[in-house]
């Protein structure tokens, strides 16, 4: 009965939202306060319809009811508790009931929080959603039907793929959905602003919270990502420019670049045209990436659901959404007046340049992402782009983004503070040279030095505007403290995220620089010693444990006489009939160590891996201080005091 | 209307082209150009032994499943539990090809997941790889008795995928062959 009862649901959603993509906008044209209304109270119901739909389906993984196919394929009666609940967007049709779930979510957000906004705005925008939400409904109903029926039902579901069952991996789609589908907001607001033939401060003001919501739920979802992929995957690979992690990061370039033309359009009225563009492409980017994965154009580890047929519904979805979006931007651009950028010295002239290199970025890592499909289309000759090329021409726009990251926060508006940036340049400049200079001597790397010495001059430069906003020097110490206390919330969300990004630049570079690992074939008792540790073979053992068998190893960790036992596991899914390895990880703010016991035998040994990754921490750290830092800037007033008064 | 404006639809709308094109070059489109082929000839070594040397006639004589992997791919690390799968069943000679990898980090990521190929194959400059015309990794190939090449199967190899069509596949070629 839940199977049909959810499905219902999800069809009686689609209704809804296919009147909600049409009757507001006619609303707007006509001025009917009713049919515009009706837009608010549709997306709502709607909202409420998907999550019941949503939650139908969590019951049924829940109660391991087998008989529908989904939970037969992808759950277990065996399974924990938390995997049969995360099981339900472990796999397509699943995930995209997710996708779904939090755009109407958003959806519904938009029409509650946006009362004060102006009716016909809402309304288009609302409606610009429902056609969103209406367009992806359709995909699901059509061709990934969550709740189909198996007949007869088997007796116990096929289980998770051991891989995905961990707690880091179980909550990156949530965040990651949140982050993608959170910039729909953007986008319809773009659109809806496009028909409305107005964009403006308030409506610049009224998106920031929205688009820093978004990006700081995508920068937790990335971040989780990567952590997953670190211990499960990679072993020290914490990014490996997968072209799944690259879509992801995508959007996520595109959405710093609006969360900062924002903030550009609500305060100086200028870049209207750039940040309408900017608010369309971060969700184009989200639809690609939605597009890239369930297509399976491109090989990755997150392919799960590869089906050409499935491709080309999302390529027509994406196609009508950004295609219209963009057709409609081409018409009515020009409308979109605002003040001509002032002095690249100014303020204002920085966030250009942030946006420019940002987008430079985002440019980049596409390019790279796609070239070996577009090479494949154009000439059919086969070649993949790795490691290298990302690394070679992502670092440095990255590192010249970073100059202008410390400098932009210290120039004023109007660009007159010529002499202070001078000042600030020599000191800051010293700061490089020092830290550089210590780096290569102590680190014997100029690359290492480099990187190292520009994230130093970044926390600098961030202190540096931070010192300045408070008067620091100028004023008595007293009155200093009294002023950060002042300081809008907004300025401690800049201040963190630059220092994130400061720590996260640091970290990527000491781990790509100094890490260090070895492997030998060792008996219990042995050691190998890697970077100053000593890793030895302590222990083995072996057991069962809730849905798998186990071989366990206890390998102890020795550094100038402080000792830490690493616990590894090969692991043996008989559901599954699939092998994992688990390594034993001692995060710590300066090195994590970790170690990993393979094939053998106790005559002849075991091979064991062991690890040195110095700082790697801090590269997670500095990404949580990043989405931190979005969410402390929503508490600023100063967005809500104008959202009361528009 | 400025015609700049419209620069990011024509962006899009060639990107747009280029992904539906990609759509439409299903990798089985390469498949029929390999099918029913001799695998080409080569020389390589082993990735153990660097002294050990093996060539096109090594594939002939039983079925093998030639599994394409490196230890930069991290879809082969998903995909290689059910690779050391298929060898416990014991059911198919399993060929590894280890592409474009450096040997160390090869020979490390087969103790840390587990090898279970009967032979390794080291192919650090493609040498195989394209004459296979290998696209990208985890890739697998079936290859007949007499050292022709069946059928390719482009990405990860799931349980499902096994069972369904590849196991199908390698037990029709065992029982046509003598």
């Amino acid at each position: 009965m839940l199977a049909e009862f959810g499905h219902i649901a999800l069809i009686i959603a689609f209704g809804v939202a296919l009147l909600q993509s049409v009757l507001p906008l006619l609303g707007a044209a006509r001025r009917d306060s009713r049919l515009m209304a009706f837009g608010d109270r549709a997306a709502v119901l709607q909202f409420i319809l998907i999550a019941v739909s949503y939650a139908a389906l969590t019951a049924i993984f829940i109660g391991s009811d087998f008989s529908v196919e989904l939970a037969a394929q992808n759950s277990h009666s065996d399974k924990p508790m938390l995997y049969k609940i995360t099981g339900v967007w472990g796999n397509h049709e699943g995930s995209m009931m997710l996708w779904i779930t939090m755009l109407a979510l958003f959806g519904a957000a938009m029409a509650v929080f946006g009362k004060h906004l102006p009716a016909s705005l809402r309304a288009r925008a609302v409606a610009v959603q429902a056609m969103i939400g209406a367009g992806f409904l359709g995909f699901i109903l059509l061709t990934s039907n969550p709740f189909l029926r198996l007949d007869p039902a088997p007796l116990d579901g096929r289980g998770l793929n051991p891989i995905l069952q961990d707690p880091g991996l179980a909550f990156h789609p949530p965040f990651l959905y949140l982050g993608y589908v959170g910039f729909s907001v953007a986008f319809s607001f773009s659109v809806a602003a496009l028909l409305e033939g107005r964009v403006d401060a308030v409506w610049a003001r009224w998106l920031r919270p929205w688009v820093l919501l978004a990006w700081s739920f995508l920068s937790i979802g990335i971040t989780l990502g990567s952590v997953w992929a670190y211990y499960e995957l990679g072993w020290g690979g914490w990014w490996m420019w997968d072209p799944v992690e690259n879509v992801s990061f995508m959007p996520w370039l595109a959405g710093t670049a609006l969360l900062h033309s924002v903030m550009v359009l609500g305060t100086r009225h200028s870049m209207a045209s750039w940040t309408v563009l900017l608010g369309i492409s971060a969700f184009s980017l989200s639809l690609v990436g939605t597009f890239v994965v369930r297509s399976g154009v491109l090989v990755s580890v997150h392919s799960f659901a590869v089906d050409p047929a499935r491709g080309v519904v999302i390529l027509g979805l994406l196609m009508a959404a950004t295609g219209g979006a963009l057709t409609l931007y081409a018409m009515r651009a020009a409308s979109l007046r605002g003040r001509e950028p002032v002095s690249v010295m100014s303020r204002e002239g920085g966030l250009a340049m942030n946006n420019l290199l940002l987008v430079a970025a985002t440019v980049t890592v596409f390019l790279g992402t796609f070239y070996p499909l577009f090479i494949d289309v154009i000439s059919s000759a086969q070649i993949s782009v790795g490691k290298p090329y990302f690394d070679l021409t992502f670092a440095p726009i990255m590192l010249l983004l970073i100059l202008f990251m410390g400098a932009a926060p210290l120039l004023d508006w109007q660009g007159k503070n010529k002499a202070g940036l001078k000042a600030f340049l020599k000191k800051a400049g010293f700061v490089f040279l020092i830290v550089a200079g210590l780096t290569a001597f102590i680190g014997k790397s100029v690359l290492g030095a480099l990187a190292i010495g520009i994230a130093a001059y970044l926390a600098f430069a961030t202190f540096a505007a931070m010192a300045r906003k408070v008067k620091w020097g100028k004023v008595s110490a007293a009155q200093s403290v009294q002023l950060l206390r002042a300081q809008p919330a907004a300025a401690y969300g800049f201040f963190l995220a630059h220092m994130g990004v400061a720590i996260f630049t640091a970290a990527a570079t000491v781990m790509t620089v100094w890490a260090n690992e070895d492997i030998r074939r060792v008996k219990i008792g042995e050691s190998i010693s890697v970077s100053g540790y000593s890793f030895t073979l302590t222990d083995m053992s072996s057991g069962e444990r809730d849905n798998y068998s186990y071989l366990s190893a206890d390998i102890t960790a020795e550094k100038t006489g402080r000792k830490t036992v690493l616990k590894s596991e090969r692991r043996f899914y008989p559901v599954r009939e699939m092998l994992t390895t688990e390594a034993g990880f001692q995060y710590s703010a300066g090195a994590t160590i970790f170690a990993a016991i393979g094939d053998g035998d106790p005559d002849k040994g075991f091979i064991l891996r062991a690890y040195y990754h110095p700082g790697v921490v801090w590269i997670w750290i500095g990404a949580f201080m990043m989405a931190l830092a979005g969410f402390v800037s929503l508490f600023d007033k100063r967005l809500r005091r104008q959202g009361r008064d528009a | 209307m400025k015609p700049a404006a419209l620069i990011p639809l024509a962006i899009f709308l060639v990107l747009g082209g280029l992904f539906a094109m990609g759509l439409t070059k299903d990798p089985s489109a390469i498949k029929t150009q390999m099918i029913d082929r001799p695998v080409p000839d080569f020389i390589l070594t082993d990735l153990r032994d660097e002294t050990v040397t093996y060539t096109q006639a090594d594939l002939r004589g039983q079925v093998s499943l030639v599994n394409v992997f490196g230890s930069w791919c991290t879809p082969c690390a998903v995909e290689h539990p059910t690779i050391v799968d298929i060898g416990q069943q014991d059911v198919v000679r399993i060929v590894g090809v280890n592409w474009r990898d450096e040997r160390a980090a090869g020979q490390a990521w087969l103790n840390r997941l587990g090898n279970p190929y009967d032979i390794v194959l080291f192919d650090d400059l493609s040498l195989l790889a394209i004459g296979l015309g290998v696209t990208g990794a985890p890739e697998s190939f079936i290859v007949d008795a007499s050292g022709t090449v069946r059928y390719k199967h482009t990405g990860m190899v799931t349980p499902q995928i096994w069972r369904d069509t590849l196991l199908p596949i390698i037990n029709d070629l065992k029982k046509s062959a003598p």
